[in-house]
């Protein structure tokens, strides 16, 4: 059914009238009766051994509740932050994985570690007596950059742990993909770098504990995607409380790009002493903190060869990377540079041999972990930025040479070298799209153009794939993850017509209250604005497995629907009787139960009334209006697409300038096209910020953060970004009911490699992420 | 933030009255405020030079312009009578950074990076104060360090009216402040150029002001190799490249002068 308010209609966001005027609700919005407020000491060094904690003197500042350190949470038997996904190396080994205490116990492994939770009335109070706690640090050897972690002569980080290697992975056949090289007409090879990112979003980190004596119950409200995921691990693995004494409340939540999903040591620290002190504790990170400590993204050191026959066929792709995985293993940094990784290097083309070997190592520096396309983006950069350079080398199209090796629309399903069965593309009709709508033909004059005004045009492709819709749970624990990947939905009439969703995705920005509502109202005919859509509440939802990896819509959407499914099916069996008919006599076209070829129907307003008020009702069906369902996928879904940017670039100082940006790309149907756009524009704002502006660096001489704060950490802003011209084809994915395949992260995966493709096509030259101005300028200036 | 007192006082001589060692004068806040959030800086007290209303305002008067100490930097982005000042003041910070900064509190700042030092400089300038006048070229002295004295007060900043001049900025893309900014200005005491960001102060590129003397040309700018010994460097811009950029602005400078 299309209507204003359907599937596939721009139906304006219902979330956005309450942020706009200022009535969203955001955890530091949150103050309970009695609060107190945390404060965590911090570790100044990248690596010292803890000898001592000496807290008397602050344990006598004015308004101090008391100082928890490292050992006290020990002695309360609460576990370790774990790691949710086991990767096996090469030689058969599990993962080596430090044990991570959330208060440092013994040891400071980088800048910003947790060492110990002050907690005072006021926030000032904890702050001044967090001054007043001695520390003896010792200060020990560290090292910054994963290749020299990974080095022979490298301090450790980790005693257990010797050479800081956490795993060497592999994937594919190596023997193949070499004697592709070995024998191939052309081989490109290329060292990349993918640049490490703090992920920034507008709300940082918090976490408010808030324990009740009289029921033993421990609630926290954090700042997660997957409220249902902290509950199970804080109670699962760091035994807070069981896992029906704790609730995990996640109220509206600015932004997360992946850096949410994680369980943290702040939001377990701040559960458990709730209950020690027997006071709510409310931590906010401030901006400094969430630099610091966020999980960062990205961080990989990679060589790439790239075997092409005479006509610019790929005959075998070979990738060794180095992945710089921080101090600790945060809870899905195992999963992001293997299988979220290596098994996306195949792109959208055919490859006969692809072999990828990944070296995770261990660095004085923050967790790294999943940040919006979580190895997907550092998949298509190794995959677009070898094809286009390898075209460049071959003297071939860059739009040629892909068109060459783009699987064709006949092979579905197209089974990959590296594990993936994608289902459903249609790439050569994306380009096609793309290189009209940016008047591909024409560049050479515009280039031309631009030199006269001494300045270097280039242009730059990428054809980018994706496995989005996290999901199948016999997949994803087969590859080593600890958890299910499903989702849950529950769709509850009220007698009076309207509907509560209970989702167990999360909405952090993403406008599920609406797409879901739009599903609801196409469906089942009710209005949307007698659809709510409720989510973050584990004391509310029935379960759920939360938000990433382009999943809500493919997963939580595809639950929506099954639960829609069940009362399409109860609803027949009542209208059946009220009408007097058969079951299968009855026909559902948009919440309307008509008796085939009969002018006799019921609204499903009217049944969910006779469900409420059985006054005349069948025996056999429950009363009620209120279904629940699980979905676990069949498959990963795959979008894919063509982004193509233009830029200029001054010589003299070099400053690049985007001038164009067209995105087609293929989402599968579309619910929302607004909504998609929008997230298509802010995934390439995060896509370009990476490729010419966002670098997290540290100080590798002292181990300090030396981009903490925006004064040198630069996000992008408006004035950097073209105007973007963003259009979708549609073919559906074949694995979920509604033929979706989600949008999230397309444009931070496929956007890097686009933006330096265009880069170095101008200055025929290779540099690496960030295209800073500098860079540019030594490489335009032949420096 | 650690406790302090705050003093309102409503005229100079009051606030002057105020000052020793353990307090601070407080302009707009926009570096104060922020070190103080970090517990950077520990005053025993704030004085508040908000109130006194004869440091506020942009007077033209004749061939020069007085602006007032605490005079923001959007009210001479809109009311300075000097295009340039006004387009270098609407190019500083962001909206809110401008609404509350001010010319005085810059300068006596003197952040390596600021944009006003090039304006004080280039445009030949003067800094009065409570106690005396101070020429532009006397006044900024090294890395955050100026010649007004213990517990001194600018008042106002008076600037001739140049003959022309132009200010280019290559903004630093995360803070935007100035990586280097250029000020090329043709005043009545002579050519002057003036460059910030790139050094550890503010300082004047003679070199440059010789040759745009005898001609006021890009060309004349063609030769002039700029060192860059004694030039900043950072994670942003290598002292190399602030030195390009030093000679590549300057000549979009008298480029623009020359229309």
């Amino acid at each position: 059914m299309t209507t204003e308010t359907g599937i596939g209609a721009s139906v304006r966001r219902k979330e956005d009238k309450r942020f706009i005027i200022g009535k969203g609700r955001y955890l530091d919005d949150i103050t309970k009766p009695g609060q107190t407020y945390g404060y965590f000491i911090r570790s100044p060094y990248a690596h010292a051994k803890i000898n001592s904690i000496d807290t008397s003197e602050a344990l006598k500042a004015p308004g101090i509740v008391d100082i928890l350190t490292g050992p006290d949470m020990e002695a309360d038997g609460i576990g370790p932050i774990i790691c949710g996904w086991g990767i096996t190396s090469k030689d058969g080994t599990p993962h080596k994985a430090p044990a991570h205490p959330a208060l440092a116990v013994s040891h400071v492994k980088y800048v910003g570690h947790q060492v110990a939770l002050v907690v005072a009335e006021t926030l000032q109070q904890a702050r001044d007596a967090a001054e007043l706690v001695e520390i003896d640090y010792e200060e020990l050897p560290h090292v910054i950059e994963v290749g020299d972690a990974l080095a022979s002569d490298a301090p450790q980080i980790h005693d257990d742990i010797p050479g800081n290697l956490s795993f060497d992975w592999e994937i594919g056949d190596r023997a193949a993909a070499e004697q592709a090289i070995a024998s191939a007409h052309h081989v490109t090879r290329m060292d990349l770098r993918n640049n490490r990112l703090i992920p920034n979003a507008m709300e940082p980190r918090a976490a408010l504990g808030e324990y009740d004596a009289g029921t033993d119950e421990i609630t926290l409200y954090t700042t997660s995607q997957n409220p249902h995921v902290h509950r199970l691990v804080l109670s699962a693995f760091n035994a807070v409380a069981p896992e029906h004494k704790l609730r995990v409340i996640a109220p509206d939540v600015g932004g997360g790009f992946g850096s949410k999903i994680f369980i943290y040591s702040e939001e377990t620290v701040c559960a458990w002493a709730t209950k020690k002190l027997d006071r709510p504790i409310k931590w906010t990170a401030d901006r400094s903190e969430s630099f610091l400590s966020d999980a960062h993204g990205r961080d990989h050191e990679t060589h790439a060869e790239m075997a092409f026959d005479a006509d610019g066929k790929i005959l075998g792709f070979k990738v060794s990377t180095k992945a710089n995985v921080g101090c600790y293993l945060s809870t899905f940094a195992s999963a992001v540079p293997t299988y979220l990784y290596g098994t996306l290097l195949n792109g959208q083309y055919t490859m006969p041999a692809i072999y990828c070997e990944v070296q995770a190592g261990f660095t004085n520096t923050a967790p790294v972990d999943a940040y919006r396309g979580a190895g997907r983006p550092e998949a298509t950069y190794v995959v677009e930025r070898m094809i286009e350079i390898g075209a460049r080398e071959m003297g071939i199209d860059p739009g040629e040479i892909r068109k060459r090796n783009f699987i064709p629309p006949d092979a579905y399903p197209y089974e990959t070298p590296v594990i993936m069965a994608y289902d459903s593309g249609n790439y050569a009709l994306a380009m096609d799209k793309a290189q009209a709508a940016i008047d591909y033909s024409g560049f050479e004059a515009r280039k031309a153009e631009s030199a006269q005004r001494g300045k270097l045009r280039g242009i730059g492709y990428s054809a980018f794939i994706e496995a989005c819709g996290i999901a199948p749970s016999a997949a994803v624990g087969s590859l080593g993850a600890g958890v299910g990947l499903w989702e849950s939905a529950q769709v509850r009439f009220n007698p009076t017509g309207s509907v509560t969703v209970f989702t167990g995705s999360h909405s952090h920005g993403q406008g599920h209250e609406t797409t879901f509502a739009q599903i609801v109202s196409d469906q089942l005919g009710v209005p949307i604005d007698q659809v709510e859509i409720s989510h973050g509440d584990t004391g509310k939802v029935p379960f759920g497995m939360g938000t990433y990896g382009s999943r809500s819509l493919a997963v939580g959407g595809s639950a929506i629907m099954k639960a829609i499914d069940k009362v399409v099916e109860k609803s027949k069996k009542i209208a059946a009787h009220t009408l007097e008919a058969s079951v299968e006599d009855i026909e559902h076209s948009g919440g309307v139960f008509s008796v085939a070829g009969t002018d006799k129907k019921m609204t499903m307003a009217e049944i969910a009334f006779s469900a409420y008020v059985p006054h005349n009702y069948p025996a056999d069906v429950e009363p009620g209006m209120d279904e629940t369902a699980f979905y676990d996928p069949l498959n990963f879904t795959f979008p894919a697409g063509t982004h193509i940017a233009e830029v200029e670039i001054d010589p003299e100082t070099g400053t690049t300038e985007i001038l164009d940006w067209v995105a087609v790309d293929d989402f599968g149907n579309v619910i929302n096209p607004m909504i998609v756009e929008g997230q298509v524009h802010g995934g390439l704002a995060q896509g370009i910020g990476q490729a010419l502006l966002e670098n997290c660096v540290y100080d590798k001489e002292s181990g300090q953060l030396l981009t903490g704060s925006y004064m040198d950490y630069c996000m992008p802003r408006a004035d950097d970004l073209p105007t973007f011209r963003v259009e979708t084809i549609n073919t559906p994915c074949t694995t979920n009911p509604l033929g979706v395949k989600g949008c999230g992260e397309a444009g931070a995966i496929s956007a890097p490699a686009a933006l330096m493709n265009a880069i170095t096509n101008a200055l025929g030259k290779e540099i690496d992420m960030p295209a800073t101005p500098e860079k540019v300028w030594r490489a335009a200036q032949g420096l | 933030m650690y406790e302090f007192d705050y003093k309102r006082p409503g005229t100079i001589d009051e606030a002057a009255g105020l000052l020793n060692d353990d307090t601070v004068l407080l302009a707009g806040g926009q570096t104060l405020i922020p070190t103080l959030k970090q517990r950077l800086a520990q005053p025993e007290a704030l004085v508040d030079l908000s109130a006194i209303e004869s440091l506020r305002g942009v007077c033209p008067d004749g061939d020069q312009l007085a602006i007032g100490a605490m005079t923001t930097h959007a009210e001479v982005a809109n009311k300075a009578t000097i295009p340039v000042l006004a387009s270098l003041a609407s190019g500083i910070g962001d909206a809110q950074v401008r609404n509350r900064g001010t010319i005085g509190g810059s300068i006596a700042n003197n952040d390596p990076a600021a944009d006003y030092p090039a304006a004080v400089v280039g445009l030949n300038a003067v800094v009065s104060t409570d106690r005396r006048t101070i020429a532009a070229d006397d006044f900024f002295t090294d890395l955050f360090e100026t010649a007004l004295e213990e517990g001194e007060i600018i008042t106002n900043v008076t600037f001739p009216k140049p003959e022309a001049a132009a200010y280019i900025k290559f903004d630093n893309p995360a803070s935007r402040y100035a990586i280097v900014g250029v000020m090329v200005a043709k005043t009545s005491s002579g050519i002057r150029v003036a460059v910030t960001g790139a050094g550890p102060c503010v300082f004047r590129q003679t070199e440059m002001e010789t040759a745009l003397s005898g001609s006021f040309t890009t060309q004349a700018l063609e030769n002039i190799s700029v060192s860059a010994d004694g030039l900043n460097s950072d994670i942003h811009a290598s002292a190399e490249y602030r030195a390009n950029l030093i000679k590549v602005l300057a000549k979009r400078a008298v480029a623009q002068i020359n229309g």
